[in-house]
């Protein structure tokens, strides 16, 4: 009768009813495809002169935007689980919080590769994106992006009260790791604080990872270590994401 | 249909719940048995979700001795035993009735074997709460009450042998509201399950086999109406409720004159 750590049915189920949630509402799927796709092509104009420089910052944001919208949300997703009384009710039903979490993750981890699918491939095939790797290893990175934004959303949607708090800790949590991932400046040019700190910051992993693949045929060894520590760093914020989920509270 | 020795379906000894400063339930001692509908019933604010939440293991700071069919309030094989209705409609807004009850089904009984089973329960827990010409109706574009009934229907699912249910009747209209409450005794007398059934609205405490009065965190009364009614002198449960509730008031000032009495003697 015990609950297992995490069963495949009641994950899957999970998954399909958040995608079923967001099919019933098509506005926000049309938001988190076209929007990057249309960011990109706004790119691509805005350095019409410099096709290098549109390489070099093109493939960083397709890192960088499968993190931002799957932040965005999964952290008012589950913040709404939280306020509608649906979080605890299915903790007081035979589901583990590892089956909620993992079940976040798959759903938002298929439409990433749905996101990254469009914006990879508009980068590019569209837009003359210059790779000298793979595509495919993009896809794998936006994908761990994606993960890595759903851990994070979860993980602070504990500390939001309300949606207008949520949407605030986008702002906190995401712009630092913007400026520090090393797409403004490369990050070994930085104050050595502000470098130390972009050591140990996700996002520059992300970053870097995309222009591994940008800039060299085969897999490199930076590369596999980009993968690990984003690996790493999702499941280790998705950890504590399941932490943050009470079964009692005050 | 229990097979089982038919324990009470919920014991309480000295229970007590802290929520912040304050101390929302008061050691308490009741008992909710099997196959009965027992109705929880006082003013808002007196504690009766609080001592629901306890039931269902979701308070936390609860002391006390709390047993639920036969297991500590919030064992984790409990979870599929007991059908819990929060006030507020905990459903998804953006799914449609049919898509929140097959959802809540599959994490109460999931697998592909399961499936037959599932909608068989999905389509007759509709049913019962009379939105089958609503099904594929948004939980969002339904009226505060239809949209509670889909939470009731949740948890009506699977067959649970204890229904927690928060004030579930509020802001239905008469008809719907009887036969609700002729569903709750069909669920005790053919299933033998327990019902703690809170409510705030009086003339519901007529249809309850037993009763427990709650006031500021204190149960003033445990007992069926007619007994209410009888011990009291009281027409209505509402009048023996005040009878009560003047009584305690009585006695605790007595309590207190007497006191002063003496310190002052």
């Amino acid at each position: 009768m015990s609950t297992p750590p995490l069963s495949p049915a009641r994950t899957v189920a999970t998954a399909a009813r958040v995608l079923r949630q967001l099919r019933n509402d098509p506005r926000t799927i049309a938001l988190l495809l076209l929007v990057p796709c249309l960011l990109l092509l706004l790119l691509r104009y805005v350095f019409d002169g410099s096709p290098q420089t549109f390489d070099d910052i093109g493939a960083s944001l397709l890192g960088i935007f499968p993190l931002i919208t799957m932040f965005l949300v999964t952290s008012i997703a589950t913040l709404r689980e939280r306020t509608s009384g649906t979080l605890e009710r299915l903790l007081a039903m035979p589901l583990g919080k590892a089956d909620f979490i993992a079940g976040y993750a798959l759903a938002f981890g298929t439409l990433a590769v749905v996101q990254s699918l469009l914006t990879t491939g508009l980068a590019v095939w569209g837009l003359g994106l210059d790779v000298t790797g793979s595509p495919w290893l993009l896809l794998l990175v936006a994908l761990l992006d994606a993960i890595l934004g759903t851990a994070l959303g979860l993980f602070v949607s504990a500390f939001a009260a309300s949606e207008f708090q949520a949407v605030q800790f986008m702002p906190a949590v995401i712009f630092p790791q913007l400026l520090l991932c090393g797409l403004f400046t490369p990050r070994d040019q930085m104050q050595p604080v502000l470098e130390a700190v972009s050591d140990v910051l996700p996002m520059s992993y992300a970053v870097d990872g995309m222009n591994e693949v940008q800039q060299h045929a085969g897999v490199t060894g930076d590369f596999v270590r980009d993968v690990l520590v984003m690996v790493g760093c999702a499941l280790l914020v998705l950890a504590v994401g399941a932490a943050t989920l009470r079964r009692r509270t005050a | 249909m229990m097979n089982k020795e038919p324990g009470p379906a919920i014991r309480a000894t000295g229970l007590t719940a802290v929520r912040g400063p304050r101390t929302v339930l008061r050691d308490l001692d009741f008992t909710v048995p099997a196959g009965r509908v027992t109705g929880l019933l006082g003013p808002s604010g007196c504690g009766k979700s609080t001592l629901m939440r306890a039931v269902m293991g979701t308070q936390a700071k609860v002391a006390g001795d709390l047993r639920v069919l036969g297991l500590p309030a919030g064992h984790p094989s409990l979870r599929a035993r007991i059908g819990y209705v929060t006030q507020a409609p905990a459903v998804f807004a953006d799914l449609t009735v049919r898509q929140n009850l097959e959802y809540f089904a599959a994490v109460l009984d999931p697998g592909r074997r399961a499936a037959a089973r599932r909608e068989e329960n999905v389509t007759r827990a509709i049913r019962d709460v009379d939105l089958t010409s609503h099904a594929d109706a948004l939980a969002a574009h339904l009226s505060g009450g239809q949209r509670s009934r889909v939470s009731l229907a949740v948890a009506l699912l699977g067959s649970p042998e204890l229904l927690v249910l928060d004030e579930p009747t509020v802001g239905l209209d008469p008809v719907l509201r009887r036969d609700l409450w002729d569903l709750f005794h069909a669920l005790a007398a053919d299933r033998g399950a327990g019902l703690l059934i809170s409510s705030h609205v009086m003339d519901e405490a007529e249809r309850c086999h037993g009763l427990l009065l709650m006031r500021e965190g204190e149960i003033l009364a445990q007992d069926s109406p007619d007994d209410l009614r009888a011990r009291t002198g009281a027409d209505t449960v509402e009048a023996a409720f005040l009878t009560l509730i003047d009584q305690a008031a009585e006695a605790a000032t007595a309590a207190t004159r007497s006191h002063s009495q003496e310190t002052s003697r």
